[in-house]
């Protein structure tokens, strides 16, 4: 087991090389010249060629690749173009809102969704399954947006429960304030989430259920119950952890629309205003800093099946 | 032991269970009444369809409750009837008071919680005990159905056993609260013959020893002879005849159990002429087959599927290959029809080695050996008709339509079908037709070698015996080379010239037919001739 957990890690090294080389590369390769593009429309030839100085972009290319490994090894991302500020406190100035946000919603999601599509397995056919299903196309068909202003409109403005936006540190504000207004974000975030996971343990449970283990649990006396916790849940466990970890990949699309929509000042707002200013730096610092969340949220799914499949450990 | 005076474990009296809508008939079963002592094992016999499982489910109320309904009757556990009684009181009986055993090891146990801890869950259910007296009693009951170092394997999972510790593990699973009765459904069928052997052995100690009533559910007419006390037969849903195992085997009486018995193959092979030295088909040299590779990480763990495997097989003759799973017989097959790649050897068709030739060269070698595989059910496409898979073939090989389509009717006429039947989809099929359809396929490519891999081993007995009369019939008509390959001794002794015998992946003796059973030589063809089920019992014809 420790072989394979051994090998797991060491095979995520090729990506990560991967991953620095293109960044590196994109930035060189994107068509037109970054240097006259952060310079404006208005700069003067001198101003463009400064620019491109102070970004060493007149460097040999495996000159300005050595510089940027090896700027990288100390830790440094480079410093933002605007701000002067360098990106990793950038980073770090706005990691936490984002990591929060994420982290309620994951745990909204896997708290209603695997219940859920359990329920609807175990039902399939009833009416709970087909308000489940109904559900997920409609968590599907809804954009984030959108959702997002109707549950300002009706919680936050109509019935006045809850804060219209804004983020509260529970470090400075208390846990309470913090989560109050972190109830939209999460709800409008998780809804798409939902329908996915939801739809994805229907399917791998009921699918479970039809084994002929479950049929020998029936036959030893178990209750029905238990025979979903204990023996159908963490059978279908694996595909539904992959849908998980796919999910919380793909969140930063929904953080940027999200953190926009509640003024929150986190990594979703932080790259669409890197994007919109055309600070590079920034933009190259941020793909890499969410490449190697992926990689290691990919690394920890694959060492979760570890835990959930014996016939991977051994 | 006074049967008269004590209550039976089990008394079915006129149950009748109806299908849903649509079904071929009204009743899954009809009327079924017979009755199981204590200490006594009944075998209940039938071919598929007939009903026995659907029998043994609404015993245990494992049912489909909204398909299959029973309507009529009563099921007298210990004289308590059980049907109307609700899913909570079942619950209660299942595993306290009845136990169940399986047809797939492979499949009935959870694949990701410790055997030890599967076996623990029926006492969590049933029993009042602590942990630690659980797991005294699961480890003693491992000790009692003879699996090896049981305080060791209560920390496996299910797939580090081997198919024969897993079924130990599903008795002992069903034994631990030592319930009244025992319902083992095929439960030997998955197996090898020596652990066949060896766990029907287990059944009948561990059912005398605790006085348990058995309801043992079999197609197999050698387990009914070495395990039966009593014998049920059924067919289509209804109970056709009950009697003493030795009533039954060498006097029935209904037409249909003796068209069942009649079926078993011998184990004796009938004697057949000696063919003339023919034409070489197909020639094997020291053909190798080595699965898995040393790999960067892997300590090196390598399989050799296939050792120095020769053969021979000319027009005319079939050669049998027989083994246990893990003997490299099937492996053999795909080797020689290319369908794997050897490692390394020879592999002559016509005149010309194939083993290492390229797939474009190869394809033309592909016509002259075809394969009928095991599986009826899944060797053929179920989405396009049955006569398209025939002349699909054919027409790959240049044949025109129109051709192809009259070989098709002309091929559906000898294997004993209807040619109108090509517009059909292979569900509307029963196996044994299947099987047939299939064999028409193989035909259809007019090739020397016919490579029979388990092809009746899926089939109830009476339609085996029809489809390896079919197999006889077209290698007589065809002039063809048969390689027939099987786990089935009973079948081998019908069918084969000659046969080779395979043992992890080696050839360890080779022969006629009828000398290698008369006078078997290496010390695992005996092992095998001895596990035979039945080989003592001669059955009625």
């Amino acid at each position: 087991m420790y072989l394979y957990i051994l090998k797991r890690v060491l095979s995520t090294i090729p990506v990560v090389v991967i991953v620095v080389l293109f960044v590196f590369l994109m930035l060189r390769l994107a068509p037109g010249d970054p240097a006259a593009v952060i310079a404006g429309d208005y700069a003067t030839a001198e101003d463009v060629e400064r620019i491109r100085e102070q970004l060493g972009l007149n460097d040999a290319i495996p000159v300005q690749m050595y510089r940027w490994i090896a700027q990288l090894g100390s830790g440094d991302l480079g410093t933002a173009i605007f701000s002067k500020l360098p990106v990793t406190t950038l980073i770090g100035q706005r990691l936490e809102p984002t990591l929060l946000l994420s982290l309620t919603t994951i745990v909204f999601t896997v708290l209603i969704a695997v219940p859920l599509g359990t329920l609807a397995a175990y039902k399939a056919g009833s009416w709970i399954d087909r308000f489940v299903m109904l559900f997920s196309v409609a968590g599907f068909s809804v954009p984030v947006f959108v959702l997002g202003y109707i549950l300002i409109y009706v919680l936050a403005m109509q019935l006045q429960i809850l804060p219209v936006q804004g983020y509260k540190s529970p470090f400075e504000h208390g846990f309470w304030v913090f989560l109050r207004h972190m109830v939209l974000p999460t709800m409008t975030l998780s809804v798409i989430y939902i329908a996915l996971i939801a739809r994805m343990t229907r399917a791998s449970v009921q699918e479970i259920l039809q084994e002929d283990y479950v049929r020998t649990a029936r036959a030893k006396g178990q209750s029905e119950f238990k025979i979903l916790m204990r023996h159908a849940l963490r059978n279908a466990a694996v595909p539904i952890v992959t849908v998980i970890g796919l999910g919380i990949a793909l969140m930063i699309g929904g953080v940027v629309v999200t953190e926009s929509v509640y003024n929150i000042p986190g990594l979703g707002r932080l790259v669409l205003d890197a994007v919109l200013a055309r600070d590079y730096p920034v933009i190259q610092g941020l793909i890499l800093f969410f490449s190697f969340v992926y990689i290691l949220i990919n690394l920890l799914i694959d060492l979760s099946y570890t835990f959930f499949d014996p016939r991977i450990r051994y | 032991m006074n049967e008269i005076s004590d209550t039976p474990v089990l008394e079915i009296k006129g149950l009748s269970v109806l299908l849903p809508d649509g079904a071929d008939r009204e009743f899954a079963i009809e009327e079924v009444s017979f009755s199981i002592g204590r200490s006594e094992i009944v075998c209940i016999v039938g071919e598929s369809g007939s009903g026995k499982s659907v029998t043994a489910f609404t015993v245990m109320g494992l049912i489909p409750k909204k398909d299959l309904v029973p309507v009529a009757g009563e099921i007298l556990l210990h004289g308590e009837n059980l049907l109307g009684k609700s899913d909570r009181q079942m619950r209660r009986l299942r595993g306290e008071k009845m136990g169940m055993v399986f047809q797939e090891p492979m499949t009935a146990l959870n694949p990701v919680i410790k055997v030890g801890d599967q076996i623990a869950e029926i006492l969590e259910i049933h029993a009042n005990m602590s942990a630690s007296a659980r797991k005294k009693r699961v480890i003693e009951t491992m000790e009692d159905v003879s699996l090896p170092e049981p305080v060791k394997m209560y920390n496996s999972y299910p797939h580090q056993l081997s198919g024969g510790q897993r079924q130990r593990i599903m008795i002992a699973m069903a034994l631990v609260l030592e319930p009244g009765l025992l319902i083992a459904d095929e439960p030997t069928t998955a197996l090898d013959v020596t652990t066949q052997a060896e766990v029907l052995e287990l059944i009948r100690d561990i059912q005398a020893r605790h006085g348990t009533g058995v309801m043992f559910i079999t197609h197999d007419f050698g387990v009914v002879a070495d395990i039966a006390d009593r014998v049920v037969v059924m067919q289509n849903g209804k109970v056709v005849e009950q009697g003493t195992r030795d009533e039954i085997l060498s006097a029935p009486s209904h037409p249909y159990t003796k068209m069942l018995i009649g079926s078993v193959p011998s184990l004796t092979p009938p004697v057949r002429p000696i063919p003339e030295i023919a034409e070489t088909a197909l020639e094997a040299k020291a053909l190798n087959k080595t699965y898995g590779r040393v790999g960067f990480f892997e300590k090196g763990r390598l399989v050799k599927a296939a050792q120095n495997v020769e053969l021979i097989l000319r027009r005319g003759e079939t050669l049998g290959v027989v083994g246990e799973s893990g003997s490299g017989k099937s492996t053999v097959a795909r080797c020689v029809v290319r369908l794997i790649d050897p490692t390394s050897g020879d592999i002559n068709v016509a005149g010309t080695n194939i083993a290492q030739m390229a797939e474009s060269e190869l394809r033309a070698y592909r016509q002259k050996i075809q394969i009928v595989f095991q599986d009826p059910y899944r060797s053929l496409n179920p989405r396009r008709t049955v006569g398209q898979s025939i002349v699909e073939g054919p027409m790959n090989f240049g044949l025109s339509g129109t051709e192809a389509q009259s070989r098709a009717e002309n091929l559906m006429r000898i294997v004993g079908l209807a040619p109108e039947a090509l517009t059909r989809f292979p569900h509307q099929f029963s196996g044994g037709q299947r099987q047939r359809i299939c064999i028409a396929r193989a035909l259809a490519m007019e090739p020397r070698v016919l490579i029979a891999d388990e092809a009746v081993s899926a089939l109830d007995v009476s339609v085996q015996a029809q489809v390896l009369r079919l197999l006889q019939d077209v290698r007589e008509r065809y002039d063809l080379a048969m390689l027939f390959i099987t786990h089935d001794l009973r079948v081998a002794a019908q069918i084969c010239d000659r046969i080779m015998v395979m043992q992890r992946g080696v050839v360890v003796e080779e022969g006629r037919t009828s000398e290698v059973y008369a006078n078997p030589q290496h010390p695992y063809t005996r092992s095998l001739l001895n596990a035979a089920p039945g080989r003592e019992t001669n059955f009625a014809r």
